[in-house]
């Protein structure tokens, strides 16, 4: 208070301002309550309502699964809709109770309680878990009327995947499952969680696999009030899914029949290829399984046969065989000795039934030998003893870089499994395979003796069906490789639009054409005065064909008595072919696992599927007439 | 033994010498209703309640401290709180810690502070000091002058950026200014400059400024990002009704659909239980604490005092305003708590300090007369 002026001339204007900012605050309050007399009074009911139904909840609408065909339309892997009763366990108080109660309206098995035990482990927060799957409209009839009993219990209607040919092909198309913890990391790494949101099933193996984010489709939403028992109250917003697209196969169902039937109760593995594009016709792998089995969840006791029995039916032989190729590998050496000037065609041994390097004896399976052998001959009778020779002379390593080219010892890519590594490599040996193989030095070394019966298709050598067959393809298609593929077409489901799987060359190898005329002639020679003969009597065209026998078990050298040894340790039985084999349509590769000789059990399913492929022929009697002919050869 | 509880008497009556009995009362009907308030909020961390009923013990002491002081030894302070205020903005500016993309808080040590809060006290302290001193050669430079102390931390401040704070402590010491006589002529100019900057000030913003301004016109263009503080803070209130829904039956609270239910949108909660009626008893407290702080600046005996206390009072009316207006829907969202309700120790301290300046004010001015 240190000035003159007296303040108390302020006070009315001061207190005329105070007055101002008084009604000013009187207003600003009056606006607030109007504000909340608008809200609670005139507003009231509607946002009662809307405190009601706070919850809006988004509603994942799964899209329909693309449908797999083969390439004349067969349908293969199909959906269809059918109603599950399902329970929300978190709404349900005395769960066990309920279900009891329940099991005397439905038929409840005690295989539906475990599968359901099983699944509400793995299951995640709140969802709905299925009970019983594929109820009979009597059953939804009755459940409806009583459904009051039962909170938390719901009917809903499902698509279901079901594969409609069962067991034929189930090792290309593959089979879906409920999705675990694996699958999820799957789908993360993909980043779709927000597209796999309601979906429970995934693609397992196969087709189904490879292709899943093509089958799936794109999730739809809908967008509901839900009220507090969690029931959805209307609609406000639905945005349709997509159906996922359709795979249309290279496969032809009829011969993939065919062809596993031939198959009867043996193991093995047939590959058949259009050379020209790579396409798969037929891919067999026996004994199959039903893929059926795993839409639902397979029980505990199904999945443990399929996997402990003996015969491994889960295994894809096809690409995750790895067998010895035994002598259908000549052609492919006969081809290396011709391109790497190892050899002329006319150049030729005499063959005294053996070879010997160092102190070991390599015998030839023909007593006394084959006399004077050119390449020709040494294809068209099978002589070991000219691959003997010419192994030792081109070295393993020259031998690796071959057929390396070829695809041999490498994964093909073909489309099956979640990425390529779902594929067997098999074992393409060379100095440096065996190094890496091998932990101590004395076993890294590759000796020079090892490279003799490598020539033969044997030893160290391992391959999948897929890559013969492949290799088989490119001697076909004049030394151009193309990738094996399952999928020609994918299909977009709404517009129908078709995007062509290009068959684009993986590479060219640039082979001498005049080589791989003498190749020809000789597999052409195979079965018209060779091995083949038997098995190719009478067809209506001519097949390049070659026979092989893979030793399982060693014989060091004492005589082979197949009935003398137990049917595991049987030599495989293989065969390959191309026809026709001045226009080759087909190449194929064909294992049965200890078939014995390759010309008496892998060489007449090879003639079964070009007899159909080629001229259409189904083999009513012919398989009868094998297999009779197959029972007489193994008690020869 | 007389002497023994006359001399309790007498220190009892030296202690509430300065207590407004009339203001604590009322700050003390809305601190409880927002204890209660808290309550419900947070039933699942109880702890929240103790603690904020700790805070309120702590900012009763230092009101209780502050009213003691002479309003002319506060006088003393308005200088340094300020120049220190401003000195922390500076380092806020340049050292602060960020936390969601602003820089407010400033570490010293075992705590951190926020220094735009000092300035909410410190700006109109300054203010009714410095038209205090030249009360008597008023002229418009002094307004001037006036402008550039309220706009240098008015901007530091909006700068962090803390809009909410920046105008809050804007207004407050825009109240000195107006309380103090700034001419009418100028208000309505400014009024008319600032209509006109409009659209070069919302050029300025920042996004996310821009997107509550947005939502505010229309919350449903978002109703899962930034509308959804003001949708579910609307329902809560509109479904309370006349009477509410009843103490701890908030659905909307209760199934957490309001957010920062304790703290800035505790409004919502309390609105939704208690209704209409609930409303209209907060709306009157604010009234009476508001009218006591005016009585309060009406009778004050010297400048300083009545716009020091004028502009607190009005400071209270304008953090309600703001609150409850952005939770009720017609004021954008900023970071404002709802006076002697919302959780929260540091606003309860300055709020208490404004108190205590108030009470020191009153009972200062009694005392002179005695």
């Amino acid at each position: 208070m240190s000035d003159f002026h007296n303040p108390d001339a302020d006070i009315p204007r001061f207190r005329f301002r105070l007055g101002f900012t008084a009604a000013l605050v009187l207003l600003g309050f009056g606006i607030l309550f109007g504000r909340f007399v608008w809200l609670q009074i005139i507003q009231h009911d509607f946002y009662r309502t809307r405190a009601e139904d706070n919850r809006i909840a988004l509603i994942p609408i799964v899209p329909n699964r693309g449908v797999i065909t083969d390439r004349n339309g067969v349908v293969m892997a199909r959906n269809y809709s059918a109603f599950t009763l399902e329970i929300t366990p978190s709404q349900v108080d005395d769960l066990e109770a309920s279900i009891n109660t329940l099991s005397e309206l439905i038929d409840i098995q005690p295989k539906d309680r475990k599968r359901f035990k099983r699944l509400m482990d793995e299951a995640k927060n709140f969802e709905s878990i299925p009970i019983r799957t594929r109820l009979t409209d009597r059953e939804v009839a009755k459940f409806a009327a009583q459904r009051y009993r039962f909170p938390g219990f719901e009917v809903k209607a499902r698509l279901f995947r079901q594969y409609p040919l069962g067991h034929t092909a189930s090792h290309a198309v593959g089979y879906i499952g409920r999705i675990t913890d694996r699958d999820l990391k799957w789908i993360e790494e993909s980043e779709a969680q927000a597209n796999y949101k309601g979906t429970d099933h995934i693609g397992k193996t196969g087709l189904e696999q490879r292709y899943e984010f093509e089958l799936h489709g794109q999730t739809g939403y809908e967008e509901v009030e839900i009220d507090a028992g969690g029931r959805a109250v209307r609609s406000l917003k639905r945005i349709p899914p997509v159906s996922g697209n359709n795979l249309q196969l290279t496969l032809d169902v009829k011969l993939q029949e065919i062809t596993e039937k031939a198959f009867g109760e043996r193991k093995g593995s047939v590959v058949a290829i259009e050379p020209a594009t790579g396409g798969i016709l037929a891919l067999v792998s026996n004994p199959t399984y039903d893929p059926n089995m795993f839409v639902d969840g397979i029980t505990p006791e199904n999945w443990k046969e399929l996997n402990e029995h003996p015969s491994k039916p889960m295994i894809n032989r096809a690409i995750n065989g790895a067998y010895p190729p035994g002598s259908t590998f000549k052609p492919f050496m006969a081809l290396a000795a011709l391109e790497m000037g190892k050899r002329t065609p006319h150049q030729a041994i005499s063959d005294p039934g053996y070879f010997t390097f160092g102190n070991h004896t390599f015998r030839d399976d023909k007593k006394g030998g084959h006399g004077i052998v050119d390449m020709h001959k040494s294809i068209v009778h099978s002589c070991d003893t000219y691959y003997y020779v010419l192994a030792n002379d081109m070295g393993i390593d020259n031998i690796a870089k071959f057929m390396a080219q070829l695809g041999f010892g490498q994964r093909t890519g073909v489309d099956l499994g979640k990425d390529d590594s779902s594929e067997s490599k098999g074992v393409l040996p060379s100095q440096a395979w065996k190094k890496q193989r091998f932990k101590k030095p004395e076993q890294q070394k590759w000796y020079a003796g090892e490279t003799i019966s490598i020539g033969i298709g044997q030893g160290y050598n391992a391959y999948t069906p897929i890559q013969l067959a492949q290799a088989t393809a490119v001697l076909a298609n004049n030394g151009v490789m193309f990738r094996p593929h399952l999928v020609r077409n994918i299909v977009d489901a709404k517009t129908g639009e078709k995007r062509l799987i290009e068959p684009e060359p993986l590479r060219d190898l640039k082979l001498k054409p005049q080589n791989i005329d003498v190749i020809r002639r000789a597999m052409v020679g195979v079965n018209t005065e060779g091995t083949g003969t038997r098995a190719f009597a009478g067809a209506g065209y001519q097949a390049a064909g070659k026979t092989g026998t893979a030793q399982v078990f060693s014989l060091k050298g004492g005589q082979y008595k197949e009935s003398a040894i137990k049917k595991e340790l049987r030599d495989h039985a293989l065969f390959i072919a191309y026809a026709p084999a001045e226009d080759p349509k087909i190449a194929l590769a064909v294992l049965v696992e200890n078939g014995g000789f390759g010309a008496q059990s892998a060489a007449p399913i090879a003639r079964m599927v070009l007899d159909y492929y080629l001229l259409g022929k189904y083999p009513k009697g012919a398989a009868v007439e094998d297999s009779a002919a197959l029972e007489a050869d193994e008690h020869e | 033994m007389i002497d023994v509880i006359s001399s309790i008497k007498r220190g009892w009556l030296n202690a509430i010498r300065h207590i407004d009995f009339p203001l604590l009362l009322i700050t003390m009907a809305i601190m409880a209703i927002g204890l209660a308030t808290v309550h419900s909020a947070t039933l699942d961390a109880n702890e929240r309640m103790l603690s904020q009923a700790g805070n309120m013990g702590v900012a009763m002491v230092i009101m209780w401290v502050v009213a003691r002081i002479p309003p002319q030894k506060l006088m003393n302070f308005a200088i340094p709180l300020y120049v220190v205020g401003l000195i922390l903005l500076v380092a806020v500016f340049l050292f602060g810690i960020k936390v969601n993309g602003a820089k407010r808080w400033l570490s010293i040590g075992f705590t951190r502070i926020q220094p735009s809060e000092i300035m909410k006290i410190a700006m109109p302290l300054m203010l009714a000091w410095y038209f205090h001193k030249f009360e008597a050669t008023l002229k418009l430079r002094h307004y001037l002058v006036a402008a550039l102390l309220l706009l240098i931390p008015f901007t530091l401040i909006a700068k962090q950026p803390d809009l909410g704070t920046a105008l809050l402590v804007g207004a407050v010491g825009f109240y000195v200014l107006f309380l103090a006589g700034l001419p009418w002529k100028i208000i309505v100019g400014l009024l008319t400059v600032a209509g006109a900057a409009a659209p070069l000030l919302w050029g300025m913003l920042h996004d996310y400024q821009r997107k509550r301004v947005m939502t505010l016109i229309d919350p449903s263009t978002d109703p899962l990002g930034a509308g959804y503080h003001i949708i579910q803070a609307t329902i809560a209130i509109g479904s309370g009704g006349s009477f509410g829904k009843g103490y701890l039956n908030g659905t909307q609270t209760h199934l957490e659909f309001i957010p920062e239910r304790h703290t800035d949108f505790i409004f919502a909660v309390y609105s939704e239980e208690w209704g209409l009626l609930g409303n209209a008893l907060l709306l009157f407290l604010y009234t009476l604490l508001i009218g006591r702080g005016m009585m309060i600046s009406a009778a004050a005996v010297t400048p300083f005092s009545r716009l020091l206390a004028g502009a607190i009072t009005l400071g209270f009316f304008t953090y309600a305003f703001i609150n409850m207006g952005m939770v009720s829907g017609i004021l954008p969202v900023v970071g404002v708590p709802l006076p002697f309700m919302s959780y929260g120790g540091t606003a309860l301290v300055t709020l208490f300090l404004g108190i205590g300046i108030l009470m020191s004010i009153e009972t200062h001015r009694m005392m002179v007369k005695k």
